[in-house]
């Protein structure tokens, strides 16, 4: 009886968005009062960080500081339509819709700024702090909140833009089978280090290896948080979580947070990763989707791992201590 | 239920309130009080979302009668900054990205106050032991040991090792 290390390997070629009926998602912008711009998304944030990556590429877009556009997701009944926030559509599909919107609302933006100049609109840029000013010569120019305020008190403009991104349905086809179900897709490779102790059967991750292929990392922070988060899910997957440890027998399910296991903070392995950036040529700003891909390749590799250390192939969730045990008194018959 | 009388300190203020008596601290903080900060994540002492101070010691307030915080002080997530500052455990779960739904964090934060309040320098093994009580579904617990940590040293007057 011993405690057995072993490594594994996994990678993961993961489609951003999905093929339904259909992927699309819409965002409509426009420019307050204030100089200010609102995006308007039924899009959730649910920890992801959406808002935030939206801000910036509709900051990006606009010309403006990311400090002055306002995402409001509020409510799919009023909102723009979005097919959701799931599939890592997120970044790609409504980043896509908002880039849309952003330049028709920056075209009014640098349209009013240039009668306000008495200039040509195509001899206008942004300044990326808030003002518009003539390309080479930026003593000359007027502030995005001028221009908002002259739009609407003066001009009768709306300063504001419509996006949509539809990526359509596709069908395969009837002789070959061939079909475009994504447009893009992003890649990762882990490599996890276990120990298994076979006298208990339990699996201890000693360290997961990770690299990320995403496009382009929009928020670098945030796409490690993504990584990091989705590598300690993909262990509670491998190793703890089960809402039926009998299944399909509902016998002995767990029914709270003190009976549906999850990986502590002790349990963590050492994580290590990289991020390697590849641009889509259709994402938004290069990005894919980065987030659920996150969870997938450390299950496999951590069963792989497992294989190598104690040689049994254990092919069904979670990998508990009993399940280890029975294939090894298997492997020993 | 019967109405009984209760006072107590919570963060600045001192409250008088009627409350039924089976009502629970954190029933008490977001229902009548509207201190929303302190979450319910599973009203049933297994998830430390709820956790707040009693006369400084960490304690899960779904599991603590309201009744049994007379005369005491309580303190929550709001009483942590200092008149708009924030307390240096937040610019640190900030600027170590250690949220994301953010639902674990006002529990994580108090959890960790209750630790640097009694050991400035905690090991890392010290900060996992003062935050097992709490579950965290999003950051992989990482970035939010980091953070306590980076926290701990800037308020010893040391450098801050993240961010
Ligand atoms: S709400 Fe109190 S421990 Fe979960
Ligand atoms: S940040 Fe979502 S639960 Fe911790």
């Amino acid at each position: 009886m011993a405690k057995q290390r072993g490594r594994g390997m996994a990678s993961v070629n993961y489609p951003t968005g999905m093929n339904l009926g259909g992927d699309p998602s819409q965002a409509l912008i426009h420019a307050t009062t204030t100089g200010s711009f609102v995006v308007t998304l039924s899009s959730v944030d649910l920890g992801q960080g959406l808002k935030t990556i939206m801000a910036q590429i509709c900051a990006e877009t606009l010309g403006i500081p990311t400090d002055n556009v306002i995402v409001d997701t509020a409510d799919t009944d009023t909102g723009p339509h979005c097919m959701g926030t799931f599939a890592s559509r997120g970044t790609h599909r409504i980043g896509n819709a908002i880039i849309m919107a952003a330049k028709e609302a920056r075209a009014v933006l640098l349209e009013v700024a240039a009668e306000e100049l008495e200039v040509n609109a195509a001899d206008l840029e942004t300044d990326g702090k808030g003002n518009i000013q003539i390309k080479g010569s930026p003593g000359k120019s007027i502030s995005v909140l001028e221009t908002a305020l002259a739009a609407h008190f003066k001009h009768g403009r709306t300063i504001s833009g419509r996006g949509i991104f539809l990526q359509p349905r596709s069908y395969p086809e009837p002789e070959t089978g061939r079909m475009t179900p994504a447009t893009c897709y992003a890649h990762a490779c882990t490599v996890a280090e276990v120990e298994v102790d076979t006298e208990t059967g339990e699996v201890a991750v000693l360290s997961l290896k990770s690299a990320y292929e995403v496009g382009r990392a929009l928020n670098p922070r945030m796409v490690e948080q993504q990584i990091v988060g989705g590598a300690w899910m993909g262990i509670s997957h491998a190793l703890y979580e089960t809402t039926e440890p009998y299944y399909p027998d509902r016998a002995h399910g767990p029914v709270d947070f003190n009976e549906y296991l999850m990986p502590g903070p002790g349990d963590l392995p050492k994580f290590e990763n990289v991020v390697i950036e590849r641009p889509a040529p259709d994402g938004p700003y290069g990005a894919k989707g980065v987030g659920e891909m996150t969870a997938n390749s450390p299950i496999p590799a951590i069963a792989n791992a497992i294989y190598d250390a104690v040689g049994v192939r254990i092919d069904s969730l979670p990998i508990t201590p009993e399940k280890v045990l029975r294939a090894l008194k298997a492997q020993a018959a | 239920m019967n109405r009984i009388p209760l006072r107590f300190h919570l963060n600045d203020a001192e409250i008088g309130e009627f409350i039924d008596s089976g009502t629970t601290l954190l029933s008490l903080l977001r229902d009548k009080l509207g201190l929303t900060a302190t979450k319910s994540g599973c009203n049933q002492g297994s998830c430390g979302a709820c956790t707040v101070l009693i006369n400084g010691a960490p304690q899960l307030s779904c599991l603590v009668l309201a009744a049994r915080c007379e005369g005491k002080s309580v303190a929550t997530l709001e009483g942590v900054s200092d008149n708009g500052t924030l307390h240096p455990l937040q610019r640190a779960f900030m600027d170590g990205f250690a949220a994301q739904c953010g639902f674990c964090t006002p529990g994580m934060i108090i959890a960790a106050k209750a630790l640097l309040d009694r050991n400035p320098d905690p090991d890392r093994g010290e900060v996992i032991d003062a935050i097992s009580g709490n579950i965290c579904r999003c950051t992989g617990y990482e970035p939010i040991i980091d953070a306590i940590l980076a926290a701990a040293a800037e308020m010893r007057g040391g450098k801050r090792k993240s961010a």
